[in-house]
């Protein structure tokens, strides 16, 4: 078999034009709606595959064959991740289907409140991570064309030119299948299905190629572990700081990658997926890397001195005489370096149209034009988008030149990606993360990583030999292998640590002093417990949009036919017949993420903003939309806090509007008793004065009735002083007199002014023991209060043998009086209302005279009371009318 | 409104060990990947020897990937987590 260069050409064109076939079919099929098998968990798995990329198929031996063990760093860091998938991918992968995330820049710029400076800067760092990486694979398949024709005998190939047509011809190929329509869901079943051929290809030409080496060359298992044991490569060679920083390092691009992001979250359908790929995947990189560590050292021994071992997966079996399985390992080599090539452009290409194009493009047309031709402008900026970044890959290859490694140029993409980590999980997991810090943290990274790592893989052609050496304008310590003076760290090392220390510093540091907008604030709630609610969030809190108007800006996104059948969904949904549904809140929200699909969260929500900003949605309305998407816990316990609290007041307010139509009726009892009270002694008095002035009185008769008038007289003035006395304690005019004394001094005094000792009617019951209590309080009021207690029981205990029981108690300075009589105590309604100064009780006792008092006294005791700094309060539950009396024993001086 | 119960049947009690078992994995892997850490270099004196590494760090690998599978078979990750404080509206 005669392998010349157009029979290479030709073979890769086939093989090519086979996938063609694939994605073609797949498409068809997706479309006819028979996608059932495309998106079973096997093919998930498989189109995971493309993080073995050319790296992997060649580099890995060749990483091999220089640094031993090391290769599996960068397959054993993501079988972690994948392994431990319950920790991050899940809840990424939620995330990424609830709220419609096309692409990793769109994930760090939704989180932080649909920020489109964010985004862009996500896929700044991102195209300048995946150019090397681009570069990688053209520059793979141009060396085994290289290799290939030289191996063979025939004119050696033209390694630029072939990169170049490689190049083009991937660009053609991801323009036809991965920008052909604008997918809201940002899928691409034919690309995905053809991924998923490649990675069967590669891995069976890698293993097929590993069976040949084993078996073949090294005398099986035994003979190549023999081999292995006596190769001139220590396979652990004790770097320790390498092995745990690259583990991490290729863990972290595995998820910030954009083309892994785009196949692990993107193109994931659901947790089954991710169920089983957690365990095959890592068997599929732990197969790809099995046969690793034998190709390199039975290559090592068996080719000549200075063959690139990079090549030995192709070289080793050409060299052996077998030009078929070359051929086959040829192709799993193009089918890793096609594959990764492809998906990497389509998620670049897809960020920098969402995240760099639309929103400039918003930005330059007016808001009138804005729903015209955007279709039309999204689809041309993927498409040179496409070719843009693979250009960027050819230039970069033709700027580095064939001579340096695969892994490590393909280390520099990892490095450079990695700086989304911390905005990143801190996004999904922390809500206290702002955009201000995702923005800082991912400046400063990727600047680091730019100076110490990037740039200086150019050469000397970008900084200068001098700069190297001694730091630019002389200053030592920012030499790019030696920041800050630390010298002799291995130079990747160096740069992951101080980037992505820096890094998380910068974004931690700032995000804890500065506040997020509201936006941020809802979207980080959103984020961070995706799995604690089921509603989505209202963003659009008021319908103003004119639906028409949606429908044509939707049409211009989405496509005219997809367009219509998402509203006349939505219109069924709300019942209503035709294609033009309510604006609801709910149907806004769904709209602007099938629109983010297309153009990103940034730009739907800035289109669907325009349209619907006839109301507009203002940030207030923002705010109150944050509040409620709060937690849901959080949500309803408040609104169980609130029912509860409304009630109270409700309760509170009905006991307060009892109390004052039991006032003012009392009151209306009370003016009318007043004016009775006042007009019974004023007709007497004036009746016997006008009987004084008659003549013919005998003297007993004219001293009788002057008794009469000035008894009443006397009652009159009583009744007036209580009115003036009540008065004057309200307006606080009184004047305390602190006075020294006995507690059971004034109970004694009490008892003597109302009239109780000696009268035998009703029994006093006293503990003189607990009464000897020093007082220092004004002792004449406290006694009014006292006298007016006992009198009243005096009064209305209508018990057949009335008992008054006093109790005293001191607990904590303050002293404790009670009186409790054995009636039949105050009925409850009127217990509100006793203390209230024109409350009466309304008397009806049976056996009992109508009272005299004009119901000022224990109005005027309570007035008493708090001027002593204490209470008078009625007693329930005692058997009786009880009435508590409590007052400092000391009255505080400021009192006085 | 109902907190979630506190004690789970044994089928719920038995999912969350398993989800348990699920967060643990990744944690067993890093430790049992960092004990290369401890070898000494294989072209030194009494070093680890290459087909020794290399078998170590593959049946890691593969146990890993082997406890992994019986986790997803045993896993049932689309049911929401009813019982970890999310609750459902």
């Amino acid at each position: 078999m005669i392998l010349t260069f157009n029979v290479l050409v030709a073979v890769a064109l086939g093989y090519v034009a086979m996938l063609f076939a694939v994605a073609f079919a797949a498409d068809r099929q997706a479309t006819a709606g028979q996608a059932g098998w495309l998106r079973s968990p096997l093919v998930y798995t498989l189109s995971l595959s493309i993080y073995c990329t050319a790296w992997t198929f060649y580099g890995a031996v060749g990483y091999a064959a220089r640094s031993g063990l090391e290769y599996l760093t960068i397959y054993l860091g993501p079988s972690l991740v994948m392994v431990g998938w319950w920790w991050v991918l899940r809840k990424l992968v939620r995330i990424g289907r609830t709220q419609r995330i096309t692409s990793i820049a769109d994930l760090v710029s939704s989180r932080y409140g649909k920020s489109s400076s964010i985004g862009a800067l996500v896929t700044l760092i991102a195209v300048a991570g995946i150019t090397p990486y681009v570069a990688l694979q053209l520059q793979s398949i141009s060396l085994t064309f290289a290799a290939f024709t030289e191996g063979m005998g025939g004119d050696p190939a033209d390694v630029e030119s072939v990169a170049l047509w490689t190049a083009m011809g991937l660009a053609v190929f991801t323009i036809l299948f991965g920008t052909r329509n604008l997918d809201p869901s940002e899928r691409h079943h034919g690309i995905v299905m053809a991924i998923a051929v490649e990675a069967v290809v590669k891995l069976g030409a890698l293993l097929a190629v590993g069976v040949f080496v084993v078996w073949g060359l090294g005398g099986g298992i035994e003979g190549t572990l023999d081999l292995i044991g006596r190769a001139p490569v220590p396979l652990w060679g004790g770097n320790g700081g390498r092995w745990v920083g690259l583990m991490f390092l290729s863990a972290a691009a595995f998820l910030t990658l954009p083309r892994m992001f785009h196949v692990l979250v993107v193109e994931n359908d659901g947790d089954r997926h991710l169920a089983t790929a957690s365990w095959a995947f890592p068997l599929y990189v732990m197969l790809m890397s099995l046969f690793v560590v034998p190709i390199a050292v039975v290559g090592l021994e068996r080719m000549p001195e200075g063959s690139n071992p990079d090549l030995f997966v192709l070289t080793l079996p050409m060299s052996e005489g077998h030009g078929g399985l070359a051929l086959l390992a040829f192709l799993g080599g193009f089918s890793s370096a096609t594959s990764m090539v492809i998906v990497a452009t389509i998620a670049l290409a897809t960020m920098v149209s969402n995240h760099i194009v639309a929103p400039l493009w918003l930005s330059v047309r007016g808001p009138d034009q804005v729903s015209r031709d955007i279709r039309g402008t999204v689809l041309l900026a993927r498409r040179v988008s496409v070719a843009g970044v693979l250009g960027l890959g050819y230039i970069y290859f033709r700027l580095t030149g064939t001579g340096t490694a695969l892994s490590s140029i393909g280390l520099i993409a990892f490095a450079g990606v990695a700086q989304i980590l911390p905005a990143m999980l801190g996004g999904i997991f922390w809500r206290g993360a702002t955009a201000v810090g995702a923005g800082t943290g991912l400046a400063l990274g990727a600047a680091i990583w730019a100076w110490t790592l990037f740039l200086p893989a150019f050469g000397t052609a970008l900084i200068p030999e001098s700069v190297m050496a001694s730091g630019p304008w002389g200053l030592d310590w920012l030499r790019p292998r030696a920041l800050f003076g630390i010298e002799g760290v291995d130079p990747l090392l160096h740069t992951v640590i101080w980037s992505l220390s820096l890094n998380l510093a910068a974004f931690v540091g700032t995000s804890l002093l500065s506040f997020p907008k509201p936006l941020e604030r809802l979207q980080g709630v959103q984020f961070v417990n995706v799995f604690e609610r089921n509603d989505p969030a209202r963003t659009w809190s008021r319908g103003g949009a004119e639906v028409e108007g949606l429908l044509v800006l939707a049409q211009r996104v989405l496509g005219g036919e997809i367009a219509l059948g998402l509203f006349q969904r939505e219109a069924e949904r709300q019942g209503k017949s035709g294609h033009l549904p309510d604006p609801t809140p709910a149907f806004l929200q769904r709209l602007e993420r099938e629109l983010a699909g297309s153009v990103g969260a940034a730009a739907a929500h800035a289109l669907v903003g325009q349209l619907g900003q006839a109301p507009g949605v203002s940030v207030e309305d923002l705010m109150a939309v944050a509040d409620e998407a709060q937690q849901i816990l959080e949500y309803s316990a408040r609104l169980e806090a609130k029912s509860t609290e409304q009630e109270r007041t409700a309760r509170a307010l009905r006991e307060a509007n009892d109390k004052l139509t039991q006032l003012a009726t009392q009151k209306d009892a009370f003016l009318s008793r007043i004016s009775h009270e006042l007009r019974t002694p004023m007709t007497s008095i004036r009746s016997f004065s006008s009987l004084l002035g008659e003549d013919g009185l005998t003297a007993e008769e004219a001293r009788r009735f002057a008794g009469i008038v000035e008894a009443e007289a006397a009652r009159m003035t009583r009744l007036l002083d209580d009115l003036l006395n009540l008065s004057v304690l309200r307006d606080g005019q009184v004047t305390l007199k602190r006075q020294e004394g006995l507690l059971s001094e004034v109970i004694d005094r009490a008892l003597l002014s109302s009239g109780t000792v000696g009268e035998g009617r009703l029994r006093i019951r006293r503990d003189p023991a607990t009464e000897t209590v020093p007082v220092a309080t004004d002792l004449d009021r406290l006694a009014q209060v006292f006298i007016n207690l006992v009198s009243n029981a005096r009064k209305y205990c209508d018990a057949d043998w009335p008992e008054l029981r006093i109790a005293v108690q001191i607990r904590g300075g303050q002293v404790i009086v009670d009186f409790v009589d054995n009636g039949s105590g105050i009925p409850v309604p009127e217990r509100e209302v006793i203390f209230e100064s024109f409350a009466r009780l309304s008397g009806r006792r049976v056996g009992q005279a109508q009272p005299t008092g004009a119901g000022l006294g224990l109005a005027i005791c309570r007035e008493i009371m708090v001027r002593l700094g204490g209470t008078i309060s009625y007693l329930p539950g005692q058997g009786g009318a009880a009435f508590r009396v409590t007052f400092p024993q000391r009255l505080a001086a400021a009192a006085e | 409104m109902a907190r979630p119960p506190v004690f789970l049947p044994p089928a719920g009690y038995r999912q969350k060990r398993v989800r348990d078992a699920a967060h643990l994995l990744p944690v067993l892997g890093v430790g049992l990947l960092l004990v290369p850490l401890l070898w000494t270099p294989s072209d030194e004196a009494g070093g680890v020897g290459n087909a020794a590494a290399l078998l170590y760090v593959l049946g890691v690998w593969a146990g890993l990937i082997l406890v992994a599978l019986g986790l997803a078979r045993a896993l049932r990750p689309d049911q929401e987590e009813d019982s970890e404080g999310g609750a459902s509206p």
